[in-house]
């Protein structure tokens, strides 16, 4: 490599993995203009591509980072910022001497309650919750705008304006870079765990898109979901749901065949699923069940591991599967649950008695579009025997989805239905 | 410190019917209401707007003026009074306009003041 590209991968490493840190330090010290810390992170970046293929990447690129971000934040106060109330953000900063940044080295409390402050900024419920997802992917999962743009399919520059909406909402509206009071806290963190939750189910299954999984969003979910873990280590539903994305992620490999054709989890090839994640995942789940606040994550969790420890799909315990969704039910009440409930009542206890539990979700017009529930009434509807039933609510469901993945599917059963008649 | 204003919007059919005792109620909470933030040392300013009945809009098109009779939008709920507080951060505002009596059958609607300093 040249010393110009090796410059320039170091710049980009050290802003991927420096920037979030840096970023929620210099936010608290710029009064939680995100906004900012975010624009004076990229201005450091520019300079380092531009003097490191001169003068070397320097020994700590890191702190390198740290320093000269937080000089372009003075450099773009001074420049843009004639308010008053900018005054006393810039002699603050002013004050701080270069080694305060390298405190940012080390994971110090400091730094771990800045990281916090970060993300119950951008997950605040003041924001919408698009711009909650790109904002804590762009700036806690140091993630560029085109990356993100990438992975919810639409344009750059459609993401770049959502971030710019979000980051002038958080200055303009004062939102506080604050770690929330004890009161508000659990509801906050609901919050910050349903964001972290839907990056990592965008990346399992697009909704829409030719391929099924974009594996770069789940993993990136996982390390969000890691860094929440190491920022709240006594948090049941944190921990629980790190545990859900670990077991669900394990059986990636597993989902899609060789023809990137989806495969149901009763035809999955269970030598496939990563035992180590499995392990990882199971272990986490016991540590969340250990704190004894049962949540919502921990029961998905615990439905999740017990699909991954069953050898063969015949042996799996459907009625301890469905008793564990009924809970969640009771939990969490939602029209995702009880079609899943269905599916496994119907395993547990006959197709019939799987049919009476969508009966009233089926007789709810609200719930018309929703794909999964004919999906899963085409298939308890075959099973019942019930075969220009189950052709009618298999059309339905292939008319409702917009993965193509999920579309092949469904289309190859109503024809398998077909076949058995004709 | 940062200035909101509040907007408060309500449906008149939602609310209490006028001249009722859970309405004399409301405007009793309203007074309690005003009082609180302005002990709390958070109210700049606040007035109640007569009923949208009373509400011209007048608009300037090709140097001509155009005035009719009504609010600039129809729709449901309908800005019934505002109050500019001063708070330390949004989630401050946003507790003060959670505590709006008509808050469980009305809305409100934070908006940051620019401030020129």
């Amino acid at each position: 490599m040249t010393r110009e590209a090796d410059a320039r991968d170091a710049a980009g490493r050290a802003v991927r993995e420096e920037g979030p840190a840096v970023i929620a330090t210099l936010a608290r010290h710029v009064g939680g203009d995100v906004g900012l810390a975010e624009d004076a992170v990229q201005d450091a970046l520019v300079a380092a591509l531009q003097t490191w293929p001169r003068d070397g990447v320097p020994r700590a690129p890191g702190a390198w980072i740290t320093t000269t971000a937080r000089r372009k934040a003075i450099d773009r106060l001074r420049r843009e910022r004639t308010l008053a109330d900018r005054t006393a953000v810039l002699a603050h900063l002013l004050s701080l001497g270069d080694d305060a940044d390298q405190d940012l080295e080390a994971m110090t409390d400091t730094a771990m309650d800045d990281r916090l402050r970060l993300m119950f900024t951008c997950c605040h419920p003041a924001l919408g919750i698009d711009a909650r997802v790109a904002l804590t992917l762009r700036m806690l999962g140091g993630l560029t705008t085109a990356e993100i743009a990438r992975a919810f399919v639409v344009p750059e520059a459609t993401m770049a304006q959502r971030l710019v909406r979000a980051k002038r909402k958080i200055a303009a509206a004062h939102i506080a870079y604050r770690i929330p009071a004890p009161h508000e806290l659990p509801d906050r963190m609901t919050g910050v765990l349903a964001v972290v939750y839907l990056v990592f189910n965008e990346g399992y299954a697009a909704s829409a898109g030719e391929r099924l999984g974009r594996e770069d969003l789940g993993a990136e979910a996982i390390r969000l979901g890691r860094l929440l873990v190491a920022l709240m280590p006594d948090d049941a539903e944190a921990i629980g749901l790190l545990a859900l994305m670990l077991l669900h992620d394990a059986r990636r490999a597993g989902r899609v065949d060789a023809a990137g054709r989806y495969v149901p989890l009763d035809e999955q090839d269970r030598a496939l699923w990563d035992r180590a994640a499995i392990d990882e995942g199971v272990a986490t789940l016991d540590r969340a069940l250990r704190l004894r606040r049962p949540g919502a994550y921990q029961l998905q969790a615990a439905i999740s591991a017990l699909h991954t420890q069953t050898p063969t799909a015949t042996d799996t315990d459907w009625p301890q599967i469905a008793a564990l969704y009924g809970r969640l039910a009771r939990l969490a009440p939602s029209p995702v649950v009880d079609v899943n409930r269905a599916v496994a009542v119907g395993f547990a206890d006959g197709p019939a008695a799987g049919l009476r539990v969508l009966d009233p979700l089926l007789a709810d017009g609200r719930l018309d579009a929703y794909q999964p529930l004919h999906a899963a009434h085409a298939e308890l509807l075959r099973r019942a025997g019930r075969v220009d039933a189950a052709r009618d609510a298999f059309t339905l469901a292939i008319d409702l989805t917009a993965n193509a993945v999920e579309r092949i599917e469904l289309e190859r059963r109503r024809a398998a239905l077909d076949a058995v008649t004709g | 410190m940062p200035q909101y204003m509040l907007l408060m919007y309500g449906d008149p059919a939602a609310g209490p019917a006028e001249g009722s005792p859970e309405a004399q109620a409301e405007f009793g909470n309203w007074m309690a209401y005003s009082q609180a933030m302005g002990e709390a040392g958070a109210m700049k300013s606040g007035d109640a707007l007569q009923p949208i009945a009373t509400a011209t809009t007048v608009r300037v098109r090709g140097g001509e003026r155009v005035v009719s009779d009504g609010p600039f939008a129809e729709t449901k709920e309908l800005l019934g009074g505002y109050y500019i507080i001063e708070a330390t951060d949004l989630d401050a505002a946003l507790d003060w306009a959670a505590k709006a009596p008509h808050i469980e059958h009305g809305s409100v609607e934070v908006r940051p003041v620019i401030t020129f300093g």
